[in-house]
């Protein structure tokens, strides 16, 4: 199991503005280790998101290769690409995006329908994860009548559910005020500490900060890639709390 | 992804715009009400139309002595005989190639009297072809034969609401009943054949030997002395051109009746069965209405459903963002989006069933028009409704399906 959960090499992203093409990424060759919490960062327009949407294999890369896992996923058919991020990746978001009035276990369930599961089945997992993410009493609330930090919990339970190898969180405090955030971030590196590897997109140092390696995007290439030593939000969470 | 989890998201999406959803299937509702209603009527009234034919007897031709007019004053058609018994055997005897038979006929009414009871009704002087011209046939008893004919026998064959009348439920077969004091024995019960198209009782009939008629019930009138009769009722063969056979029988009786070119005719030909066809003709007419106003219905309706399907996409689409970042393929998006649509016109199927099955049975009892109700117009007009959630749904969930995830998620 020495193999990297994510190797790119040479990935490229181009995208057709009217008739100029615009490269949004170019040329990055990178490998993430399991167990690796990773914090990609960068302006806007650095390639950052586009990075992150090829990792969580919503996209076709323009040119160059990306294996997960040991699995060449440059070209794979759409319907092969819905297969591996159902199974391999869960996603975190900045708006959490939720399904509205739909209780927080089926929204922890929804990836499971996916895979056929039946319903005693998903509700099954999904409220294991709702326990893990500290949600047991809230497993029929609706969205709309959580808080944004327990909504973005539910979210996380949601991106856990499949068993990925790899969590994906786009700006997951974003949303939040920054005691919420660092909750959240401490929710993170406890998932992390249990052995998912985690790739987080954060534009804030703060953030960051949490993560044992940084790397840093600029005009589509990375610029900076170094390790960090990462500060305990557990910690950091209990001091504010105190 | 199962059909049935499909089937719960469609539901749960359609409960939360009820009065959308609602408003959406009304095109629907309308359409397949209009359907049921339509199928109903229509083939209630064909129903109607053809039990008439047949109790009429099938290709049937009428001649009726002409209206005449005397001194400037019309009389009604058949008033006047200007048609005879002989006209009638002239007919069968010239034109069997087309004719199966012809059966002249006198028409009286009067006072018929059976014991203590007694009744009003119609009597035919008639021949034996009588019974297969019109095809009656007997529920009790025999018709007569041609030698009572002949010899003017005093029997009669009486119809099914006389027989009630008179003798309730004891059979009236060898009873006696009088007609303008001639007692006749009944020797036969015709079979029921309800209504005629003017709504008159057929069964209310006594039929008789035409010479007995003649000679022996009618003998004081001044009719009774010529062979003349009030209608002659001719049964066509079957697969003859009944236009054609109109014709020859027309022709024939101008040549008999020594009628010039140019002369009005003395006679009335009335094609039966035609007249009956065009009547459920005018019915069809109705139906075809119907029928162009339930398609457009339908039509409408589906685009209505294309219309809230495209909203609910644009509505949904970070919805199918998500679904598809979590492992949904684009079959799932197309398969959950279309089901909805199926959903839906189902939905608004099944209530215009019930709708359309309340409305003909209302329109039944208020027009008092026949309604015939059909499980395989029902089935067909679900099946329509489910056929247009296909159509109409498939546009809006293949532009959900073809959603990018990444756009669909950035969607605001």
């Amino acid at each position: 199991m020495n193999a990297p959960l994510i190797r790119t090499a040479d990935l490229a992203k181009d995208y057709l503005l009217g008739d100029t093409r615009v490269p949004a990424l170019q040329g990055v060759s990178l490998e993430i280790a399991r167990g690796e919490f990773v914090a990609v960062m960068g302006p806007s327009g650095s390639g950052k998101s586009t990075f992150m949407n090829l990792l969580g294999c919503l996209d076709h890369p323009s040119g160059g290769e990306y294996w997960l896992d040991g699995e060449a996923v440059s070209r794979l058919s759409d319907d092969a690409l819905a297969g591996l991020r159902n199974r391999r990746i869960g996603f975190v978001f900045q708006h959490f995006n939720l399904l509205p009035r739909t209780s927080a276990l089926d929204n922890v369930a929804l990836p499971l329908l996916y895979r056929g599961l039946s319903t005693a089945a998903r509700h099954e997992r999904a409220a294991q994860r709702l326990a893990q993410v500290g949600l047991s009493e809230r497993i029929d609330h609706h969205p709309a009548q959580l808080s944004g930090g327990q909504q973005q919990r539910v979210a996380i339970a949601r991106a856990l559910v499949g068993d990925p190898a790899l969590v994906l969180a786009d700006e997951p405090t974003g949303a939040l005020d920054s005691r919420t955030g660092i909750e959240i971030m401490a929710l993170l590196q406890s998932l992390n500490r249990d052995g998912i590897t985690v790739v987080l997109v954060t534009h804030e140092r703060d953030i960051a900060a949490y993560a044992s390696r940084i790397i840093s995007f600029r005009d589509g290439r990375v610029v900076d890639d170094r390790t960090n030593a990462r500060r305990d939000a557990g910690a950091d969470f209990a001091a504010l709390s105190a | 992804m199962n059909f049935y989890a499909t089937l719960l998201i469609a539901l749960k999406a359609l409960r939360v715009n009820l009065l959308r959803s609602l408003l959406t299937m009304l095109g629907i509702i309308i359409g397949v009400a209009a359907v049921i209603v339509m199928i109903a009527v229509g083939s209630g009234a064909q129903e109607k139309v053809e039990s008439q034919i047949k109790s009429l007897g099938s290709n049937l031709l009428m001649v009726f002595s002409a209206s005449t007019s005397q001194g400037g004053a019309r009389a009604a058609a058949g008033a006047t005989h200007t048609i005879s018994e002989d006209d009638a055997y002239a007919i069968a005897r010239e034109l069997p190639e087309y004719l199966v038979g012809t059966a002249p006929t006198l028409r009286g009414s009067g006072q018929v009297v059976a014991g203590n009871s007694n009744w009003s009704t119609t009597f035919f002087g008639v021949t034996p072809d009588y019974f297969d011209v019109r095809e009656w046939s007997l529920a009790e008893g025999r018709a007569f034969e041609p030698a009572e004919v002949n010899g003017a026998a005093k029997v009669a064959v009486i119809g099914q609401t006389v027989a009630t009348s008179l003798f309730g439920d004891a059979s009236p077969i060898d009873q006696v009943i009088r007609i303008r004091t001639v007692p006749l024995t009944v020797i036969g019960v015709l079979a029921s054949k309800g209504q005629n198209l003017s709504g008159n009782d057929q069964d209310d009939v006594i039929l008789m030997p035409i010479t007995t008629a003649r000679n022996r019930v009618m003998g004081a009138t001044a009719l009774a002395k010529s062979r003349s009769v009030g209608s002659i009722s001719i049964k066509a063969r079957e697969g003859v051109d009944l236009k054609l056979a109109e014709e020859k029988v027309r022709d024939l009786l101008r040549q008999r009746h020594r009628l010039q070119p140019g002369q009005d005719d003395d006679f009335t030909l009335r094609n039966m069965t035609e007249m009956l066809q065009a009547r459920e003709e005018s019915s069809r007419v109705m139906a075809m209405l119907l029928a162009a106003v339930a398609s457009v219905s339908l039509l409408v309706g589906g685009i209505g459903i294309m219309n809230i399907m495209l909203v609910s996409v644009t509505e949904r689409t970070r919805e199918i963002g998500l679904r598809r970042a979590v492992g949904a393929r684009s079959g799932d998006i197309l398969r959950q989006f279309l089901i909805e649509a199926i959903t839906l016109s189902l939905i608004g199927g099944l209530i215009g069933v019930l709708l359309g099955l309340g409305g003909a049975q209302l329109i039944g009892e208020m027009a008092g028009w026949p309604i015939k109700l059909s499980p395989y117009a029902t089935a067909l007009a679900v099946s329509f409704a489910a056929a247009i959630g296909i159509f109409f749904g498939y546009y809006p969930a293949r532009q959900a399906a073809r959603l990018s995830p990444i756009e669909a998620l950035r969607h605001e």
